[in-house]
């Protein structure tokens, strides 16, 4: 490239495997001294072929599918997906199916938001609020722990409604944690606003502003933070939402330091949400019957803790979809950090990079060009995948 | 033929007080460090062999020379600190405990201090490697940025002891009252302190091997014996560094009470540590010159003062 070839600037290259995320991706910084001055984002190291392998499952089969496309907002995408195949059916589901999708859906965003804090810590090199935050998050997989089974991938949407129910005896311990939370999550607050090296390291770094977040469609945290008070939650309320009382927390600095606030006050704000729900939670069924899903279309979006998810489905009247489509938030914010990193210094791009808290195995995607022409077919690629499968067992036997 | 002071000459160095002791040390303190910052963050911390046990892994794994790289410049400047940290903790014990001292020791230390930070950027310049030269070019800001408040604060207790350059000549001023009593003494401790933490390339001056921004900077190309030997140096300088705070302000070793002081130090570098995120260089440079310069400047004007 032709940048690297002046003189004055070299390439700091984060990636594809590098100590600031746990995920592969590819970052090349064009530093002049320790000033960035522009960055090449590469992704799709870690395409998996989610959209490819759910038309071959039954609707029942593709949220434990998608369940898998991110192992922190695992509840995200479930829901979004049975939101759509509920979206096709034109089916209500119970209350108390909604309300219990909302108390999993607030506990993933507090315990997201959690490990950001202590991820974020790690990356301006403050260890000890990395570990104490994940000590602190661990009270909310306790509870998912409880109420589902497992403390990751809670597979609690079904299309229809919920596969766990609340016993009554869990409502005491989820409170507790909460509590817990709350106040912890006021200690972290409390300790981010008043440190004045966390100030310093923060504050007027990245800055995306109104514009630039409306131009790259950011979404999530990431929006917010720059003044844009875009959230599906409000803006398409489903599930229990719309009988919650609760605030969007916007700051219009649009630097790490709002993001960092906007994530601990949203902390809050589903602490909130979660209490009311188990206030409000009425009893009866946590599941409608899906006789069959007809022919046609449908989509489910819903607020994941990094932004909105949306997925997309057309039904031929088979028990498979036709066509799944998913659009993860990360997709549009890491493309952000073109604008956000340039112009600071190398310290500040990597909390600027983590500060849209990247998800790659969400965002990847593929397609394969050749002269304008598309390189493979969908059956191309699934037999080459399946090949690729079949080398790697033929291999492990020898 | 080596005489009898020949030999005493090559047991100082080599064994007592001078490598293989200040190793031993080092090595205890950096699993002190380990442990109080796992007991910080509620984990457990590693067994006491760990530092130990780290090294010798270190020392059997292969040393690989990146290609391009100059072989001797590479592998010879981790060998830097390690010689100027033992000569520096063998003229440092010396004051204490009597022996050979001469007249101007404070300035070669000084010199001695500068050699870890100067093989670090030698050897990262001679690895070839774009995140290394990074580290090196914040190490050496880094490095410009504390000398300054180090040469300031070393002034006040030679100010205070009547232009003495010799560091026996320092601690026999401090029989009455160490230096650390005044308030320039405080202020000169302080900064120190800081710089201590600094050379000790420790939270939050690490700029020079953030792990998150550029791997691990200087180190990157770093294996084997040759990585070895630099966790030797900061090892080694983890004794020297709180033993010549001690030494210059504290007043000395002279009881046993100089073990308590010299834990005090460790466990405040081991605090600031854990309570703050890395500073960026620039802003590393402007706390060390703007911030604990000025401070500098006025512990000497009082030093002068008398106060």
């Amino acid at each position: 490239m032709s940048a690297a070839n002046d003189k004055q600037r070299r390439i700091v290259p984060i990636g594809p495997y590098h100590p600031l995320q746990e995920e592969p991706e590819f970052f090349k910084l064009v530093v002049e001294g320790e000033k960035v001055v522009d960055i090449e984002i590469h992704l799709g190291y870690n395409h998996r072929g989610h959209e490819f392998i759910s038309p071959e499952l039954t609707y029942d089969q593709v949220p434990f599918l998608v369940e898998r496309i991110c192992g922190i907002c695992s509840n995200s995408h479930p829901l979004a997906a049975v939101m759509a195949v509920e979206d096709i059916c034109n089916l209500e589901i119970p209350e108390r199916a909604k309300y219990l999708r909302v108390i999993v859906h607030e506990l993933e965003r507090i315990h997201s938001h959690l490990l950001w804090v202590g991820l974020a810590g790690h990356f301006i090199g403050y260890n000890t609020v990395w570990m104490w935050a994940w000590k602190y998050r661990d009270a909310v997989l306790d509870v998912f722990e409880m109420l589902v089974g497992n403390r990751n991938h809670y597979a609690m949407n079904k299309p229809g409604g919920v596969r766990h129910d609340l016993k009554p005896e869990m409502v005491g311990p989820i409170e507790a944690a909460m509590a817990e939370v709350e106040k912890k999550t006021w200690l972290l607050t409390k300790a981010v606003l008043d440190d004045p090296v966390i100030h310093a390291r923060l504050e007027g770094v990245g800055i995306l502003t109104h514009e630039q977040s409306l131009a790259y469609s950011c979404l999530g945290p990431t929006s917010r933070a720059s003044g844009v008070p875009g959230d599906v939650r409000k803006d398409e309320p489903h599930a229990a939402y719309p009988y919650l009382d609760w605030n969007v927390i916007t700051f219009p600095e649009g630097d790490v330091f709002a993001k960092a606030k906007v994530r601990l006050l949203e902390i809050i704000e589903s602490v909130k949400m979660v209490r009311q729900c188990l206030k409000q939670i009425p009893d009866g069924p946590i599941e409608a019957r899906v006789e069959e899903v007809p022919p046609g279309e449908g989509c489910g979006r819903t607020e994941a803790p990094r932004g909105e998810v949306f997925h997309y489905m057309r039904s031929d009247g088979t028990n498979r979809p036709l066509r799944h489509k998913v659009r993860a938030p990360s997709y549009m914010n890491i493309a952000s950090n073109k604008v956000a990193c340039v112009g600071g210094t190398i310290a500040d791009a990597a909390i600027t990079l983590a500060a849209v808290d990247p998800c790659y195995c969400c965002t990847e995607r593929m397609a394969a060009f050749e002269n304008g022409q598309q390189r493979y077919s969908w059956n191309e690629l699934l037999r080459l995948s399946w090949e690729k499968t079949e080398s790697i067992r033929r291999g492990m036997k020898k | 033929m080596i005489g009898w002071t020949g030999w005493r000459l090559a047991f100082s160095l080599l064994i007592f007080p001078g490598f293989l002791f200040t190793v031993l040390v080092g090595f205890v303190l950096s699993w002190v460090d380990r442990l109080v910052t796992a007991r910080v963050q509620f984990r457990k911390g590693p067994p006491f062999i760990q530092p130990f046990a780290d090294f010798f892994k270190l020392m059997l794994k292969q040393t690989i020379v990146p290609e391009g790289a100059s072989a001797l410049v590479f592998l010879f400047a981790p060998m830097l600190g390690v010689i100027a940290m033992t000569v520096a903790t063998v003229i440092l014990w010396n004051a204490s405990f009597g022996g050979s001292g001469f007249v101007g020791d404070v300035l070669v230390l000084v010199y001695l201090f500068a050699l870890p930070p100067l093989g670090l950027i030698i050897g990262a310049s001679a690895s070839r490697n774009p995140l290394a030269a990074v580290g090196a070019s914040r190490e050496m800001t880094l490095y410009f940025g504390y000398e300054f408040p180090f040469l300031l604060a070393l002034l006040v207790p030679i100010i205070k002891s009547g232009g003495q350059v010799q560091l026996e000549a320092l601690v026999a001023a401090q029989a009455g009252a160490p230096f650390l009593g005044s308030v320039s003494g405080v202020i000169a401790a302080i900064i120190v302190l800081l710089v201590t933490q600094a050379k000790l390339g420790l939270v939050p001056f690490d700029t020079a091997e953030a792990e998150q921004e550029i791997m691990t900077g200087v180190y990157t190309e770093y294996s084997g014996v040759a990585l070895a030997m630099f966790k030797l140096t900061r090892a080694m300088m983890m004794v020297v560094m709180p033993l010549f705070l001690v030494t210059v302000l504290w007043g000395g070793f002279a009881s046993w009470w100089a073990i308590l002081k010299f834990l005090a130090i460790i466990v405040l570098v081991v605090l600031i540590r854990n309570t703050n995120p890395r500073l960026r260089v620039d802003q590393a440079l402007r706390f060390f010159w703007f911030g604990l310069g000025g401070l500098g400047i006025v512990a000497v004007i009082l030093a002068l003062a008398g106060i």
